[in-house]
């Protein structure tokens, strides 16, 4: 098992290397000007300088190699530097956006808190509701219960959130007036009021994420209940004279839970993605919020960085979802 | 204890008593919010609105221009002129002179040196700063005395003001700069996102691309503003999310720039939280034809340029048939409403260089086809006028926004009306405004028969936005395809023209030559075909007073006299 995840590891180096160059070609290739959303009265030549400060005439090599060099070398130093006080960092340029001129990597680190805090628990909160009625609906499949699951997690699935998110901030601010419909990131809880404050921003967000989530995980669990109930092993625990609920909960769930483990741990890198268009409609500006924004204003160390670490974080947990498969199945080992 | 001193000690209460009610700070809290969010706090570095605007309310220009576009003084004493001895006789020097007594907000005084080392950052070669054409043609930046800063120019400048005028010319601490000239610029994050300045707010927090957290500047200049203690500028989401939390849920006091659909704004009005206000100022939407030739059957390089006329759009008839087909009236009813205006001019205001040219208001659709008819323009088979083997058909690009595929679709009908066979297309903004000179789709390159957007000028002098329609302006292989003469319109008497108005001092006879150029592009020859005065629509809520939109300047150049309505 050690082996396997040193392999693995070390394969990562050379796939991550190679997705960075990917995404760095895929952006030059992308058509588009940062200069788009400076106003017409602004003459082309002074554009043209614009430009050239942002280091856009240097060659595309050039200015590939510059990014690994600050994304791998500076930006650990300078994540040092903030752990233990050093300085190695001191005076060595660091990942800058093009569109506020500061450390792409500061405001990753500022925007984080409220990307976990809602599509986090969004998850969390979606797992949570998705395991009880996956189980259930297995169980008694083709109930009622199990229809009204499987109708359910299909309007999950299939309505998307920027209309779920616009009918309840219609509904819940517009007309009852319970919930603000902009999320204020400044807001901090101190004390139980501002955590109330707190809860009521997050609440509209956090459901409509939380149904999508749990539509996905829903049918998952369900599918995976099904194919263990109509197991040899069931019927025998059954005839040895198990109780229903030991067979269920205990037999079936644990054998169930496997592929359903890896599906939930794979889906962790898209909380850290963020979610572009519910961040977008309750103005959480979390990490999604600040993807889309860079695109739009063709911001490319911001995407760069942003869309290389969502890469990281999904070889990072596919590598987390095959260690867990092996020690949740004993039968799985990759020695 | 005499019946005067008590009378006169009652007048003085009286007298104090405004005073008293306005203190800086005393109503509170105000929520912003700017469907954009603000990047930087450093205009020089940024030309977005939503940074100038943001920015607006910290760091301050020596002069700004109110709503009707006149120029009042702000840091400054007085506006200079000609008349006042601040305009130099032979046009080419201008000498501003600060209020005395002005603090920074970190309580340090503001002198010209500040002043000096403003036009020194932005003029830096290496800096890249986004309002260098603002400083364009300045030799040379001298302190006289504290107080006192001079401006020469290269050349006389009718329009001397440039510097230190309007949201993109503010004054920035020579001290807090200092470090960050040129190339080094973008280094300091904490001057960018913080800078220290003299308008009636200092930011707490800047949290780029998301909110700003302000606080009332403790050394503003009048000791009774701002009247809010605080405030939270919010950015991010799209114009309906913001005029629905001020218009309708009342969460915030103030949405800037609501481009929705008249019956969209008028809904959420009706909720009864707030109200929108508009007002004008030089934005136009126009359709520009093009005078080259962009077919594709052209080698690239010689395609769209000066080489090959366009086969029918360069018949003046051609032109003013298209224009005259197009109902103006409906176009803003059905995309503008209270936002805008139909227009026949490139310059609508401000009033002396706005023309009274009103021909085209009328929707003529027999006489564009007469017109057509009489130029020998003959309709074939499928109804699509031909002359000599060219049949009138054309391809008619612009930017991908729902208001503009209204605009399309509308006067494509219109087009067939006449005989005019119309293809639509549309390009993403950031694709079609990036001036990438490796992708055909920019509308600088123009490979398109006719294309719609809307443009404007900074301040409310147009010469440099007329002088944009000369001759050498026309974008070209050779210029790398950048270039504001869109149209490719080359006339030398039109360049005489603005050669004469560069030349004039007097405002009459600058507003007579502009006029006329107006003209010249517009009715007399059709190159532009305007279609709408876009104003602007913001909304406040209604406990919110002292709001005055502004289109000349930004739309918070007034913050400092906001105040609560109880």
């Amino acid at each position: 098992m050690l082996t396997f995840t040193i392999r693995r590891l070390v394969l990562a180096v050379p796939t991550l290397l190679f997705i960075s160059l990917v995404i760095f070609m895929l952006l030059q290739l992308a058509p588009g000007d940062p200069m788009a959303q400076v106003p017409l009265t602004v003459p082309p030549e002074v554009k043209e300088k614009m430009r050239e400060a942002l280091g856009l005439g240097a060659p595309v090599h050039i200015q590939f190699f510059k990014w690994l060099v600050q994304f791998f070398w500076v930006e650990p130093q300078v994540l040092i530097d903030h752990i233990f006080g050093t300085t190695f960092a001191e005076g060595q340029l660091r990942v800058l956006s093009w569109q506020t001129r500061s450390p792409v990597m500061d405001i990753v680190v500022q925007r984080l808190p409220q990307t976990l805090w809602v599509v986090g628990m969004s998850y969390v909160l979606g797992v949570l509701i998705a395991l009880p009625i996956g189980i259930y609906s297995a169980y008694r499949q083709y109930s009622a219960f199990d229809q009204i699951g499987t109708f359910v997690s299909m309007v999950g699935f299939s309505v998307p959130t920027f209309f779920t998110g616009v009918l309840l901030i219609v509904i819940f601010s517009v007309n009852l007036g319970w919930f603000p419909s902009i999320y204020d990131t400044t807001h901090k809880v101190t004390d139980w009021n501002s955590f109330v404050v707190q809860l009521q921003q997050m609440i509209m967000p956090v459901m409509v994420l939380a149904l999508y989530n749990a539509a996905q995980i829903s049918r998952f669990m369900r599918a995976s209940m099904l194919d263990n109930l109509n197991q040899d092993y069931v019927r025998t625990a059954r005839a040895k004279g198990l109780g229903e609920k030991t067979v269920v909960l205990v037999h079936v769930l644990r054998n169930s839970m496997i592929p359903v483990v890896t599906v939930i741990a794979l889906g962790v890198p898209q909380v850290f993605g963020g979610a572009i268009i519910t961040e977008q409609v309750f103005k959480v500006n979390g990490l999604g919020q600040l993807l889309i924004t860079s695109i739009e204003a063709n911001d490319l160390p911001m995407v760069q960085t942003l869309t290389f670490i969502f890469a990281l974080l999904i070889v990072v947990f596919n590598l987390i979802a095959d260690i867990l498969y092996g020690i949740l199945d004993p039968r799985i080992r990759y020695d | 204890m005499t019946l005067k001193s008590t009378l006169l000690g009652a007048a003085a209460l009286v007298a104090l008593a405004p005073a008293a009610f306005a203190e800086r700070g005393a109503d509170g809290h105000v929520n912003v919010i700017y469907w954009q969010a603000p990047s930087i706090l450093n205009p020089y570095l940024s030309g977005g609105t939503k940074d100038l605007e943001s920015s607006s309310m910290i760091i301050e220009p020596l002069g700004r221009y109110d709503p009707e576009g006149k120029m009042v003084p702000f840091l400054a004493e007085e506006i200079p002129t000609l008349e006042n001895g601040g305009v130099s006789e032979d046009l080419k020097s201008i000498t501003w002179k600060l209020k005395s007594g002005l603090l920074w907000s970190d309580g340090t005084p503001v002198t010209a040196n500040d002043v000096k080392f403003s036009a020194e950052y932005c003029m830096h070669p290496e800096g890249g700063c986004a309002q260098a054409a603002k400083f364009e043609g300045v030799t040379a930046v001298e302190v006289i005395d504290d107080l006192t800063v001079k401006v020469t120019f290269s050349e006389p400048k009718p329009n001397p003001y440039g510097p230190f005028m309007g949201a993109q010319a503010p004054i920035i601490q020579a001290a807090q700069f200092a470090d960050c000239l040129g190339a080094k610029a973008p280094e300091c994050t904490e001057a960018n996102f913080n800078p220290i300045g003299t308008g009636p707010f200092r930011v707490t927090e800047f949290r780029p691309n998301d909110v700003i957290s302000l606080e009332a500047n403790p050394n503003y200049r009048d000791p009774a503003k701002p009247a809010f203690a605080t405030m939270t500028f919010k950015g991010g989401g799209d114009a309906t999310a913001a005029g629905r939390a001020v218009l309708e849920t009342g969460e915030f006091d103030y949405a800037w720039n609501l481009q929705l659909a008249p019956e969209v704004i008028e809904q959420m009005a009706a909720a009864g939280n707030g109200k929108t206000i508009a007002a004008f100022g030089s934005l136009v939407e126009r359709i520009m034809v093009n005078m080259t030739d962009p077919s594709a059957s052209l080698p690239e390089g010689e395609r769209a340029t000066a080489k090959h006329p366009h086969p029918f759009l360069s018949d003046p008839a051609v032109r003013k048939a298209l224009s005259i087909s197009i109902d103006r009236n409906l176009l803003v009813e059905i995309g503008y409403g209270q936002a805008g205006r139909p227009t026949c001019n490139l310059v609508p205001a401000p009033a002396l260089y706005a023309s009274d040219n009103t021909d085209c208001l009328t929707h003529d659709i027999a006489g564009a086809n007469k017109l057509l008819d009489d130029a020998g323009w003959v309709r074939g088979a499928d109804g699509i006028r031909a002359k000599d083997g060219v049949r009138l058909s054309l391809l008619f690009q612009t930017s991908t926004n729902a208001v503009r595929q209204d605009f399309q679709a509308l006067i494509k009908q219109w087009w067939e009306e006449i005989g005019v066979e119309t293809e639509l297309r549309n390009v993403s903004a950031s694709v079609f405004f990036g001036g990438d000179p490796g992708s055909p789709d920019t509308f600088q390159k123009f490979y398109a028969d006719v294309q719609m957007y809307a443009n404007n000028f900074d301040g409310t002098d147009p010469e440099a936005y007329l002088a944009a329609q000369l001759c050498s302006k026309a974008p070209r292989p050779e210029s790398q395809w950048q270039g504001e003469n869109i149209t490719r319109f080359c006339d030398p008497a039109y360049d005489a023209m603005v050669a004469e108005l560069s030349r004039t001092g007097e405002l009459e006879k600058r507003g007579e030559i502009a006029r006329k150029l107006n003209d010249y592009v517009t009715k007399d020859t059709n190159v532009i075909i305007p279609l709408v005065d876009r104003g602007r629509v913001s909304a406040h809520s209604n406990t919110l007073g002292g709001v005055v939109l502004n289109t000349w300047d930004s739309e918070l150049w007034n913050v400092a006299d906001w105040h609560r309505i109880k």
